[in-house]
C-alpha cells in the first residue's frame, strides 16, 4: 500500500488546478479571485511539502517516485518562485489586457510538472513531468497573443522544445534498451560495464536537458523567447524551470550514472565553460534588458553546471546554493524591470534606465546592489554563490575550470557595470510612475535586503543545503 | 571578553552611513548637518584609533585585540587583530578620511549625501582590510572597496570619468580573481585560511611559486607596479579631489601591506625566487614613471605618476627583506599617504578656483596666494624626500636596505630621488613662480580657513615624523623583526630540506 501522505503536495496542487478551472468556467470575471486563490494554493502546497520529513528518503510507486531532501528543497524553491511571479505580475497583465484565468492555472500546471520532474526516479515519470511543464510554458510564452513577438517566442520555444524532447526520448529509449529498465536505481545496479549505447543515451539526455536550461551550445532559443514573452513570464522562465531541470541533472547523473563520471564529466565541463564565456561575451552588445538577462542567465547556468561537474556532494550543494541565490537576484532584477513604467507603457531597453538615480534613488540603489551581486562582487550574496562553486571546483583541483570561470566573471562585470554606469553617470530622463503594487515593492525590498545582508549570516542557507546528500 | 574595539572601528562608519541614509539630500540646511554627522563619525573613529595606538603593546609581535567569531560554520571565522604593521595604516585611514570629509566643502557640488556615504563605507572597508586576519575576510574587504570607489570616480569625476571608472574597476577585479583562486587553494591545502595558523603551518614549497604569482597579480595591479600601472593616472585625474586622496593615500597602501603580510609571510621561498622580478619592475617604475612624470602637462597626472614611482620604492624596500628596507617601506607608505594626500589637495585648491588642471594655466601664483605657496613648497620638498620631512626617512631607510642587498639596484633607485627633485621642483616653478600671465588668476583668493586647517594637519605630521620618526619605528620594529626572522627560518628550513633530498 502506497503511503499517499508523501505525495499530498502534488495531489493538492492537481485538485486545486481542477477546482480553479471549474471556478473559471462557472463564474464570470473571476480572474482576480483565481489569481489570489492560486497564490494561496501554492503557499498551502509549500506548507504540505514542509510537512514531509526533510532528511528521510522515501520511494513510492515501486521506486519510480522519490521524496528526499533534494526534492523537498527544490520544490520549495519552485513554489516560492511561482508564488512571487504570480504576485508581482498582476499589474503588468492588466495593462496588456491579458489578465485571464488561464495565466495562474498554466503556471500552476507547469509547477506541478516541475514537481513531478524534481521527484522523478524513473525515466518515464521524468518525461511526463517534463512535458507537462513544457507544454504549459509554450502557451505562457505566447500568452500575449496579439503581439507578434510574443507569438513568435511561443512558436520558437515550442519547435526547439519539441526537438529537445525528441532527443531526450531517444536517449531514454537507448538507455532502456541497454539497461533493460527505466528506473534510475535499477539502471544504476545493472550498469557495471560501460557500453557505448549507454554513453550515447546519456549524451542525448544531457543535450535535451541542456536545451531546457539553455546551456551553450543549446541556448539559441533563450534570447528570443525571453525578449518576446511577457515580462512576468520571462521572470518565470529565468528562474523556475531552471531549478527543476537542474534537479533532474543532479538526480540523473548522480543516481544511475555516478560510476560513469568520466564519461559525462567532460561534457558538463564543456557546457559549463562554454556557457560562462558565451554568456559573458554575448551580453556585452545587448541593448534590450530582457535579452541581456537571457545571456546573463546563460552565464549563470554555466556556474551552476561548474558545481555539478565536480562529482562530489559539496559540488552539488554549491550548485544548489548558487541556483537559490540566483533565484533571489533575478526576482529583484525583474521587480525593477516591472517598475519601469511610464504612462501605462513599459520600457525595457538599457537606455531607458538613463539617469534613473536622480529621479528614483531607492529603486536605483536596489538595482545597483542586485547588479553588483550578479557580477559577483563581495560582500553581496552573488559573491558567496560563486565562492561556494569555486571552492568545490578547486577542491578537486580543477584549476582550469576555476580560472576560466573567474576570468569570465570579469568580462561579465563589464556589462553589469555598463548598466550601473547608465543608471548613475548618465543624464536623467523623464520620471517613471511610482504607483506600484505593494507586492512588487515588497519583493524588491525583500530580495535586495537578502542580497545585501547575506554576509551577516552566510551559513544559514548552507546549513540547510548541506543536509542534501545525493551520493 | 574585551571590548571589540576593532569591530567597532569597522562598524562605526557604517552607523554614520545609516544616519545619512535617512536624511534628505535636497535642502541646503541639511548639507551642513550631513557633513557634521559624517565628520563626527570619522573623527570619533580617528580618536578611537589613536586610543588604540595608546593601548597597543609594541613590545610583542603577536597579534593584539584579536576577535574571533564563527562566521561560515566550520570553514571561515571572522577574525581581526592588529600588529605593529597594521596599526599605523589604520590610523592613516581614519586620519585621512576625516580630512577628506572636511575637504568636500568646495569640490563636491551635488549629491553630497551620496558622496559622504561612499567615503564612510570606504573607510570601514579599508580598516577591515588592514585588520583582517583571515584570507577570505581580507579578500572580502579588499574587493568590496571597488564598489564605492567606482561610484566616486564615475559620479563626481571629470570629463573622462566613465572610461577611468571602468578601467579602474576591471583592472583591479582581473588582478584579484586569481588571488581568490589562490586563497581557495590554500584552504584546501592547509585546511584553514586563518593567517596566524598559516604562519605556523607554512605552505608547501611546491605550490608557493604559483600562489605567490596569483597574489602578486592582485597586489601588482593595486600597488600599482609597472606595467599594470596605467589605470592609476586615469583614475586619479578623473576622480574628485577627495577620491584621489583616498585612492593615493590609502587604497594603494593595501597592496604594499598585502606584500608584507602575505607574500613575505606566507610564501618566503617564492618571494626569495621572485625578488629579482620585483626589483626589476620596481626600478623600471622608479626610473620610467619619473621620466613620464617630468613630461606631464596635467598637475594631477604628474602627481599620479610620481605616486607610481614612490610606490616603486616601497616594493623595492619590501623585497630587500632587511630590517631597514621593510621599516623604510612602511614609513614611506605612511608618509606618501600624507604627502600625496596633501599634494592632491593642493591641486584641488587651485582647481576649485580656476577649474583647470593644466600646468600652463598657472604661473606666478606666489603673488596672489602666498600662504598656499608656502604649504605647497613644504609638500613639494617632502615629496622629493628632503631631510627633515617624513619622505626622507622612508626613502633613506629603503635605500639603506637596498645597498645592503644589492649595490647596483640601490644605485639605480637613487636616480629616482634625483628625478623626483627634477619633476617636483619644475612643477613648482611653473605653477608658483614666473610671471602672472593669466588674468583669471588675479582675482583668486588665498586659502580659506578649512583648507588651511587641512593642509596644516597634514604638514605637522610630515615635519614631525621627519625630525622624530621614533614613534613610528618603535611601533613597527618588533613586528618587522619577527617577520624577517620567520622568513629566514622558513627559508633555511627549506634549504636544509632541499639539501637532504638532493
Amino acid at each position: 500500500m502506497v503511503n499517499l501522505n508523501f505525495v499530498s503536495p502534488e495531489i493538492f496542487i492537481s485538485l486545486s488546478i481542477m477546482f480553479l478551472l471549474l471556478l473559471g468556467v462557472f463564474k464570470k470575471n473571476s480572474s482576480n479571485i483565481i489569481h489570489n486563490l492560486s497564490i494561496g494554493f501554492l503557499l498551502i502546497t509549500g506548507i504540505l511539502i514542509l510537512n514531509n520529513p526533510f532528511d528521510e528518503k522515501v520511494t513510492l510507486f515501486s521506486g519510480s517516485y522519490i521524496i528526499d531532501s533534494l526534492s523537498s528543497f527544490m520544490k520549495i524553491l519552485t513554489i516560492l518562485g511561482g508564488a512571487f511571479v504570480l504576485s508581482i505580475s498582476t499589474k503588468y497583465l492588466k495593462l496588456f489586457k491579458i489578465f485571464l484565468i488561464e495565466y495562474p492555472i498554466l503556471i500552476l500546471c507547469s509547477i506541478l510538472g516541475m514537481m513531478v520532474m524534481i521527484s522523478s526516479n524513473d525515466l518515464m515519470v521524468f518525461y511526463i513531468g517534463l512535458e507537462l511543464q513544457s507544454l504549459s510554458l509554450y502557451v505562457l510564452a505566447s500568452f500575449n497573443r496579439d503581439q507578434l513577438k510574443s507569438s513568435e517566442a511561443g512558436l520558437k520555444y515550442f519547435v526547439l522544445g519539441a526537438l529537445s524532447s525528441g532527443l531526450l526520448l531517444y536517449g531514454c529509449s537507448l538507455i532502456y534498451g541497454f539497461s533493460g529498465s527505466t528506473n534510475f536505481n535499477v539502471i544504476g545496479d545493472v550498469m557495471h560495464s560501460t557500453h557505448y549505447g549507454l554513453t550515447f543515451g546519456i549524451v542525448f539526455i544531457l543535450v535535451g536537458l541542456a536545451f531546457k536550461i539553455s546551456a551553450v551550445p543549446f541556448h539559441m532559443w533563450a534570447p528570443d523567447v525571453y525578449e518576446g514573452s511577457p515580462t512576468s513570464v520571462t521572470l518565470f522562465f529565468a528562474i523556475v524551470p531552471k531549478v527543476a531541470a537542474l534537479t533532474v541533472f543532479i538526480r540523473f547523473l548522480y543516481t544511475p550514472f555516478i560510476n560513469m563520471i568520466e564519461q559525462w564529466q567532460a561534457i558538463l565541463i564543456f557546457l559549463s565553460i562554454a556557457s560562462m564565456i558565451f554568456g559573458a561575451v554575448a551580453a556585452i552588445g545587448q541593448n534590450n534588458l530582457k535579452r541581456l538577462v537571457a545571456y546573463s542567465s546563460i552565464g549563470h547556468i554555466g556556474y551552476a553546471l561548474a558545481g555539478l561537474s565536480v562529482g562530489t556532494n559539496e559540488g552539488i550543494q554549491s550548485s544548489i546554493v548558487y541556483i537559490s541565490i540566483y533565484l533571489v537576484m533575478n526576482l529583484g532584477l525583474f521587480s525593477c524591470l516591472l517598475m519601469m513604467k511610464r504612462n501605462d507603457q513599459y520600457f525595457e531597453t538599457i537606455d531607458d534606465l538613463s539617469g534613473l538615480s536622480k529621479n528614483h534613488p531607492v529603486l536605483s540603489l536596489s538595482l545597483m546592489i542586485i547588479l553588483f551581486s550578479l557580477a559577483g562582487i563581495p560582500p553581496l550574496a552573488g559573491f558567496f554563490a560563486k565562492f561556494y562553486v569555486f571552492k568545490s571546483v578547486i577542491e578537486q583541483s580543477m584549476y582550469f575550470l576555476a580560472i576560466v570561470g573567474l576570468l569570465s566573471t570579469v568580462i561579465a562585470a563589464f556589462y553589469y557595470l555598463r548598466i550601473i554606469k547608465i543608471i548613475y553617470f548618465d543624464e536623467e530622463k523623464e520620471k517613471y510612475d511610482t504607483d506600484h503594487s505593494i507586492w512588487l515593492k515588497m519583493s524588491l525590498t525583500l530580495s535586495t535586503l537578502l542580497i545585501l545582508l547575506y554576509f551577516i549570516f552566510p551559513s544559514k542557507l548552507v546549513e540547510i543545503v548541506s543536509r542534501i546528500n545525493v551520493i | 571578553m574585551n571590548f571589540p574595539i576593532l569591530s567597532s572601528l569597522i562598524l562605526l562608519p557604517l552607523i554614520g552611513t545609516l544616519f545619512l541614509l535617512f536624511s534628505k539630500d535636497k535642502d541646503y540646511q541639511n548639507t551642513s548637518t550631513m557633513k557634521y554627522v559624517a565628520l563626527f563619525t570619522s573623527f570619533v573613529n580617528f580618536l578611537i584609533s589613536i586610543y588604540l595606538w595608546y593601548l597597543f603593546d609594541s613590545s610583542t609581535s603577536s597579534f593584539q585585540f584579536i576577535e574571533d567569531k564563527e562566521w561560515l560554520k566550520g570553514f571561515i571565522n571572522y577574525k581581526v587583530g592588529i600588529d605593529g604593521i597594521s596599526i599605523l595604516f589604520i590610523i592613516l585611514t581614519t586620519f585621512i578620511t576625516s580630512l577628506c570629509i572636511i575637504s568636500v566643502n568646495n569640490s563636491i557640488k551635488y549629491r553630497l549625501r551620496d558622496f559622504l556615504i561612499a567615503i564612510l563605507i570606504m573607510e570601514s572597508l579599508m580598516i577591515g582590510v588592514f585588520c583582517s586576519l583571515d584570507l577570505v575576510i581580507f579578500y572580502l574587504f579588499f574587493e568590496a572597496g571597488l564598489i564605492p570607489m567606482f561610484l566616486m570616480i564615475g559620479i563626481w569625476g571629470g570629463a573622462r570619468r566613465v572610461y577611468s571608472a571602468f578601467k579602474f574597476f576591471l583592472y583591479t577585479l582581473l588582478g584579484s580573481v586569481l588571488m581568490l583562486v589562490a586563497i581557495i587553494s590554500i584552504y584546501w591545502m592547509s585546511g584553514t585560511t586563518d593567517i596566524v595558523q598559516l604562519y605556523e603551518l607554512g605552505i608547501d614549497t611546491k605550490y608557493q611559486n604559483l600562489l605567490w604569482l596569483a597574489f602578486f597579480s592582485s597586489f601588482a595591479v593595486k600597488t600599482p607596479m609597472w606595467p599594470v600601472h596605467t589605470w592609476l593616472p586615469d583614475a586619479h585625474v578623473e576622480a574628485p579631489t577627495a577620491g584621489s586622496v583616498i585612492l593615493a593615500a590609502i587604497l594603494l597602501k593595501m597592496a604594499g601591506y598585502g606584500f608584507i603580510r602575505f607574500s613575505l609571510g606566507l610564501f618566503p621561498v617564492a618571494s626569495e625566487l621572485f625578488t629579482p622580478l620585483v626589483y626589476t619592475l620596481s626600478l623600471i617604475a622608479i626610473v620610467y614613471t619619473s621620466l613620464v612624470a617630468l613630461m606631464q602637462e596635467d598637475m594631477k597626472k604628474l602627481i599620479a605618476y610620481s605616486s607610481v614611482a614612490h610606490m616603486g620604492f616601497v616594493t623595492l624596500g619590501i623585497f630587500t627583506i632587511t630590517q631597514q628596507g621593510i621599516e623604510g617601506s612602511i614609513i614611506q607608505m605612511i608618509s606618501h599617504g600624507l604627502i600625496s594626500a596633501a599634494l592632491f589637495l593642493c591641486v584641488g585648491v587651485v582647481y576649485d578656483r580656476v577649474h583647470s588642471r593644466l600646468i600652463k594655466t598657472y604661473g606666478g601664483l606666489v603673488s596672489v596666494m602666498p600662504k598656499y605657496s608656502i604649504l605647497f613648497m613644504l609638500f613639494t620638498l617632502a615629496a622629493i624626500g628632503l631631510p627633515g620631512t617624513s619622505g626622507f626617512v622612508g626613502e633613506f631607510l629603503i635605500l639603506m636596505g637596498a645597498f645592503k642587498d644589492n649595490f647596483l639596484v640601490a644605485a639605480i633607485a637613487s636616480l629616482g630621488v634625483i628625478f623626483a627633485a627634477a619633476y617636483m621642483l619644475w612643477l613648482y616653478r611653473r605653477v608658483i613662480f614666473g610671471n602672472l600671465t593669466n588674468k583669471n588668476l588675479l582675482q583668486i583668493p588665498d586659502l580659506d580657513n578649512s583648507e588651511k586647517f587641512i593642509l596644516w594637519c597634514l604638514a605637522i605630521p610630515v615635519l614631525f615624523f621627519g625630525f622624530y620618526p621614533e614613534p613610528l619605528i618603535n611601533t613597527i620594529e618588533i613586528s618587522v623583526k619577527d617577520l624577517i626572522e620567520m622568513y629566514n627560518f622558513n627559508l633555511n628550513m627549506n634549504m636544509t630540506e632541499v639539501k637532504n633530498n638532493g
